[in-house]
């Protein structure tokens, strides 16, 4: 009888406890924040970054002509390119062939980021002398309706759309929470190498029946500058202080270099007393200056147009 | 004796066992309910999945340059707004509003989160999350229950919030479990949850420093979610939705990141500031 009760105790304790909660994140999901990750016009604007000395040498040290190069003309972006990048992030559920239950998590791949596959089931990540790839290997858990992933073994690559630079050390850490048909994605970049503190953003998508992409196709290398070819050897760089483009920022929006750098200080609160004595309000801005659509052209005049009230 | 230590050894097994039906235990509501006799719901102070209290920094590492200074006149990237909007924020005279005592325009609730600065957070009572800021020396009360919504609550420049708990759901799709479970192992209960905040009431002011504007037609709704990490590490994600029919074309949607600090040693109250 005792065995019994003892039974019936532990089965209402099991059915008073919830089981664990997870969401469905299938379908795409358009970018809709409306932050400045990753966009910029100055080729120079490191501005809020955390760089490290070495972090700040290789960004500055950095000419897009490299690009141009037949190694490099199909290079990736890192992982890190989900937030800073302009496409909607497309999740596929892929289930286990066997049971149905989930396996992984699959973020669809674009024209220049490889894909992510978020792997479910426990897998341990490998060893640091692994291959790395341009979209390294990731893990994910739930924690509640959160999920967590946890991504290492990327290839180096630009974190600021050519303006910063995580190495092949990196690990990014991304938190998808999502609130009904809005998912902010958290993303917690740390490395040992480039970045003095961890460097982290937001973004905030919402769900789309529009899969309107970028699809990640073969890539094919081609010549693109002549110079390149007739040169093997020339990897475009600028040399250390020699950029061109240094001072862009400051002469638009008499924002101080040492700002412009960055730094993991520019990020807190307290720099900017550091800059109240420096900073000058700019006159007006003139170009490139957002605000609303421009109004639709005046209805035409004459023979053929709508008659005026 | 072994009689003894065997009632000894039953009571240490159902306190155990008995813990998560206990008057504060999750099921006990739930058991109750299921005899006809339901409970009160806890306080959202006792109900909190997620603990939001102490200081927080914000880290800026987004719109740096419509944050950390003050932005140049006609600078509106970013930001949906309509014609009516702009005709507002051309007219911007950051001297005017301070003469005029409005130098907190700025900081009224759609745009506090994302002023660079610390923000404490405390309960206030049992219902209310009390939010201070020490850029513009803020105050935001988030109250749980029904807020007051009468007609002639007065405006302010931090509104009226109500808030909600998140918890997750406690259902789930077999597929999306990624490990087997034996039929004597419990399923691990749900942690975590987030914060819902519906502010209105508010005093027109400012999105952007530069004049920017939001009506007193604005409603904001933000998600607080919370990140413990292994290291130690505590990061605050506010998403923040503004929607305003008569200065923005769609909604204004942000995600201002913090992080915990240990204490107050680098609180530095500074009052608001049109120009700065």
């Amino acid at each position: 009888m005792r065995c019994f009760r003892l039974a019936v105790l532990i089965s209402c304790v099991f059915a008073a406890t919830p089981a664990s909660a997870q969401l469905d994140l299938t379908g795409t999901w358009q970018r809709v924040g409306q932050n400045d990750n990753g966009a910029s016009r100055e080729p120079v604007d490191l501005l809020g970054m955390p760089l490290s000395a070495d972090g700040r040498a290789k960004a500055l040290s950095y000419d897009i002509a490299a690009l141009s190069a037949t190694e490099r003309q199909c290079q990736m972006y890192p992982p890190f390119y989900a937030l800073v990048g302009p496409f909607p992030l497309q999740f596929v559920m892929v289930p286990d062939p066997v049971t149905q239950k989930l396996l992984a998590w699959k973020i669809l791949g674009w024209g220049d980021r490889d894909e992510t596959m978020i792997w479910m089931d426990g897998r341990p990540h490998p060893s640091k002398n692994a291959p790395h790839s341009h979209g390294g290997f990731t893990t994910g858990a739930w924690e509640g309706d959160t999920l967590t992933a946890v991504t290492t073994h990327a290839k180096l690559g630009d974190i600021k759309r050519h303006r910063g630079f995580s190495s092949d050390r990196a690990t990014l850490t991304y938190r998808f929470n999502r609130h009904g048909d809005t998912l902010t994605v958290t993303g917690i970049l740390e490395d040992p190498v480039y970045l003095a503190e961890p460097f982290v953003l937001t973004e905030i998508f919402r769900l789309t029946t529009n899969p309107n992409n970028f699809p990640l196709t073969a890539c094919e290398p081609i010549e693109e500058l002549p110079t390149l070819h007739e040169n093997p050897a020339l990897v475009p760089h600028y040399l250390p202080g020699k950029h061109p483009a240094m001072n862009e920022v400051t002469e638009q929006y008499n924002i101080p270099l040492e700002a412009v750098v960055g730094g993991p200080e520019t990020m807190y609160p307290e720099y900017r007393k550091k800059l109240k004595d420096k900073y000058v309000m700019p006159p007006p801005c003139t170009r490139g200056c957002g605000g609303p659509p421009p109004a639709p052209p005046a209805p035409p005049a004459g023979r053929g147009a709508a008659p005026r009230q | 004796m072994s009689r003894v230590l065997l009632v000894v050894a039953s009571a240490l097994v159902g306190l155990i066992l008995v813990g998560p039906i206990l008057p504060d235990g999750p099921g006990w509501a739930r058991l109750e309910a299921q005899r006809g006799n339901p409970q009160p719901p806890r306080v959202p102070r006792a109900a909190a999945p997620i603990d939001l209290t102490g200081y927080w920094v914000s880290i800026v590492t987004q719109d740096w340059r419509w944050r950390m200074v003050t932005p140049r006149k006609g600078d509106y990237q970013g930001i949906p707004m309509t014609p009516e909007a702009a005709k507002v924020a051309n007219a911007w005279d950051p001297a005017k509003d301070e003469a005029a005592g409005n130098q907190c325009k700025s900081y009224g609730a759609p745009a506090l989160m994302s002023v660079p600065g610390r923000i404490h957070i405390t309960w206030q009572d049992d219902n209310t999350l009390k939010v201070e800021t020490d850029a513009g020396m803020q105050t935001r009360l988030l109250r749980f229950g029904a807020a007051s919504t009468a007609a002639n609550t007065p405006r302010t420049w931090q509104g009226v919030s109500q808030a909600q708990w998140l918890t997750p759901r406690p259902n789930v799709p077999l597929q999306f479990r990624p490990a087997d479970r034996t039929a004597d192992t419990p399923p691990p209960r749900p942690t975590g949850g987030s914060l819902q905040v519906v502010t209105r009431s508010l005093r027109a002011g400012y999105l952007r420093k530069n004049g920017v504007p939001y009506s007193e037609s604005a409603v904001m709704t933000e998600y607080w979610d919370v990140y413990k990490r292994p290291n130690g590490e505590e990061w605050l994600t506010i998403t923040t939705q503004v929607e305003d029919p008569q200065y923005l074309r769609t909604a204004r949607l942000v995600a201002p990141i913090f992080k915990k600090e240990p204490d107050g040693s680098k609180w530095d109250p500074t009052p608001c500031s049109a120009t700065w």
